[in-house]
């Protein structure tokens, strides 16, 4: 018997997706986040050169700048490179080729069929990966105060712990949640709707990009003031 | 039976399809057929509910489809096999889950019913050894076998056919006509081709729909085609010389 698409289809597309875009995104992000917090430390000790501040205030800096920008933000527009471009090429590709007909005509509803799995599997696993390269970045930071001697690992220790905010991470994962509905949504609009051929899908990824760190740095700046200003 | 009652289709301020009317009736493959340019594919696509028409009514077996909600609209497309011009095959999945897919998410099929439909549907093509290929992997007149074989594995009342020869040596183009002839037949469905092969028309055009410059400006059988009194269809079907040989034979 012929009947709707099926819960357990929509399930399984969410589980694929994930994998697609959050597990297969684990590499870049622990490279970028990495080198991001060890960058971060070298260049926060280089501009702190007073001897009346103390050297923990360093990793301090690197933490408050993690959590509330360097995480969610700059992994965004890594995220917005490599997974919007992605889904925008996928459904371009599958629109001018018919196969997006081929869904409908079947009396599937390829928005949701294509889309809704996408857009659900980024807002699940991008905050994921911001916790991850929240980490990494702190441990990058770590890494190199040890290997440069920038500040001791006591010291590093004590600063990254020193008048910790909670509600920063909360800020982080609301921001987090927010610029992965941007990237996929947009993303996948500007595939859904491509027009022509193969040059068309270029443009569509090309724009998909742009339009997501757009919209990424209009949001940061939205919410930071909604939440912090 | 699929009927279209005075289906007009407007691109901005270009009128392609200019009141079109007629049935397509159950058991014969019906042929739309025209000179590139006269709205035979976009004609298809307001069938199928692709493109919405500006004006006019489509009923398939009398439900209305142009007017109906979206769930209505989906169930009838659920009784709807295609083969689209390029095949339209998901290409990030083999042959056979190509075939599977609809029954995968549209039904709840064991999987070993669903296997065994998939592989009576693909021999039914003549794919039988090609389960495990991949589109990229398959020649053109292949990838549209498998794309009749996915249209059909849903047991569809009407199958509709973008250009099936389209890209396609004769031979192979006679096969995968005589395919859509066979599964018509057998399965007593509604078919529509849409077509500008004269060698389709030929073979299987059991009901013909002429469209010029969006008009239907003739309907009739592949015989008295040949003898249509009309010069539009004459300028269409006598184009090439082998038919202008068939015409001073007549």
């Amino acid at each position: 018997m012929i009947r709707r698409e099926s819960f357990s289809t929509y399930v399984s597309l969410f589980f694929e997706e994930c994998i697609k875009i959050g597990y297969n995104s684990i590499f870049i992000v622990t490279i970028v986040a990495t080198f991001m917090g060890a960058v971060t430390t070298i260049q926060t000790a280089y501009n702190l050169i007073s001897p009346l501040i103390p050297d923990y205030i360093i990793s301090l800096v690197v933490r408050d700048m993690t959590i509330l920008e360097l995480a969610p933000t700059i992994i965004a527009i890594v995220f917005a490179g490599k997974v919007g471009s992605n889904i925008a090429g996928e459904l371009g590709t599958m629109k001018i080729t018919e196969q997006v007909d081929a869904l409908e005509v079947m009396g599937i509803n390829a928005a949701s069929y294509l889309v809704l799995p996408k857009v659900l599997a980024s807002m699940v696993t991008y905050p994921m990966l911001v916790v991850l390269a929240g980490f990494l970045s702190i441990y990058g930071g770590y890494l190199t105060s040890m290997l440069t001697g920038i500040i001791t690992g006591t010291d590093y220790i004590y600063g990254i712990r020193f008048e910790f905010i909670p509600f920063n991470v909360t800020f982080a994962l609301i921001k987090a949640f927010v610029f992965a509905f941007l990237v996929a949504s947009i993303s996948a609009y500007k595939g859904f709707y491509t027009r022509g051929g193969a040059l068309e899908v270029g443009r569509a990824s090309t724009s998909a990009v742009t339009n997501s760190c757009i919209a990424i740095l209009c949001a940061d700046y939205v919410l930071a003031k909604l939440l912090l200003g | 039976m699929i009927t279209i009652n005075n289906i007009k289709k407007s691109f901005d301020d270009k009128e392609i399809l200019k009141g079109i009317s007629g049935e397509f009736h159950q058991g014969k493959t019906n042929l739309i057929i025209g000179a590139s340019g006269t709205g035979k594919s976009v004609l298809l696509k307001n069938i199928v509910g692709l493109i919405q028409p500006t004006e006019g009514e489509i009923y398939y077996s009398g439900r209305n489809f142009t007017n109906c909600g979206n769930q209505q609209k989906a169930d009838i497309r659920r009784e709807i096999g295609m083969l689209f011009q390029g095949s339209a095959l998901f290409d990030s999945m083999t042959v056979e889950q190509n075939v599977m897919f609809p029954l995968n998410v549209l039904t709840r099929m064991p999987q070993e019913e669903k296997e065994e439909r998939v592989n009576f549907c693909l021999e039914r093509v003549s794919l039988q050894n090609a389960n495990k290929l991949m589109p990229s992997e398959i020649s053109g007149g292949m990838k549209k076998r498998v794309g009749i074989a996915r249209a059909i594995v849903n047991k569809p009342n009407y199958l509709f056919c973008d250009e099936p020869n389209s890209g396609l040596d004769p031979q192979t183009s006679i096969r995968i006509d005589n395919l859509i002839k066979e599964i018509t037949d057998e399965y007593q469905i509604t078919t529509l081709v849409v077509t500008h092969d004269m060698n389709s028309v030929m073979e299987i055009g059991e009901q013909i729909m002429f469209l010029y410059k969006g008009y239907k400006v003739w309907e009739g059988d592949n015989e008295s085609i040949l003898h249509a009194d009309v010069e539009e269809l004459n300028d269409f079907v006598f184009a090439n010389k082998m038919m202008r040989r068939i015409k001073s034979n007549l």
